[in-house]
């Protein structure tokens, strides 16, 4: 299991390469990637700002990483997150789960973003046309992680 | 002596990132402590009233009202996450 908060950006196909070589017999591999849009509550998107709290973030990750492995039988975890100026179209954050089958990895990799989005200390700021806003928590986040 | 971190948000709504403060011998938790910062005056009452939605960590760990503060702990306040 590993998790990594980091500016630079992440090569998905290296990543899975990666995990995949680390354990045998995988037969599933379920991963989400999150993107930067570029509209967002009808405003343009011109850079997003991803700011953590350093100390905490790689432990509240970590902890989700162990939830999740506790729930369902799988080989392992891999969650990056990045933070920094990103631009629309940016790869933000990447989950990728590997397991013997599809159900609990599929399972495991949409419990690990709803509790990330709702526990892990990120925040986004955008610069609109406009100027910058910070972006405000969705009920429906709370409501996604509740349901596990 | 405890150390205050302000996040996203409350840190622009402060003007600062962190401070250390000494805390009167009756705030002992959470709650009392959000109470105590509030009587600063603005912005802090405002941020701070009741309703609004401030989390609180205490040393790292998601806090809740109860959660209890000792001298030496670090506390973070800071809005509803929105990362992922």
């Amino acid at each position: 299991m590993s998790v990594r908060v980091q500016q630079e950006d992440f090569d998905v196909g290296r990543e899975i390469a990666q995990l995949r070589a680390s354990t045998r017999g995988v037969g599933a591999v379920a991963s989400f990637v999150g993107v930067v849009r570029d509209l967002n509550d009808a405003a343009q998107i011109r850079t997003l700002t991803l700011e953590h709290y350093p100390g905490m973030t790689e432990k509240a990750l970590e902890r989700i990483v162990v939830e999740a492995r506790q729930r369902w039988d799988v080989y392992d975890i891999l969650v990056i997150h990045r933070v920094g100026v990103l631009k629309p179209s940016d790869q933000i954050v990447l989950v990728v789960v590997t397991s013997a089958h599809r159900g609990e990895a599929f399972a495991a990799c949409e419990f690990v973003m709803d509790y990330l989005k709702t526990r892990a200390p990120f925040w986004k700021k955008e610069m609109t046309p406009d100027g910058e806003r910070w972006v405000e928590a969705r009920a429906s986040d709370d409501e996604a992680a509740a349901r596990w | 002596m405890v150390r205050l971190v302000y996040l996203a948000r409350l840190r622009d709504a402060f003007g600062t990132a962190a401070e250390s403060v000494d805390l009167p011998g009756n705030v002992g938790n959470v709650t009392a402590l959000l109470e105590w910062l509030a009587r600063r005056g603005e912005p802090w009452t405002h941020e701070l009233a009741p309703g609004r939605a401030v989390r609180v960590a205490v040393n790292h760990d998601i806090a809740g009202p109860g959660t209890p503060i000792r001298s030496g702990d670090e506390i973070a306040l800071f809005p509803p996450v929105t990362g992922g």
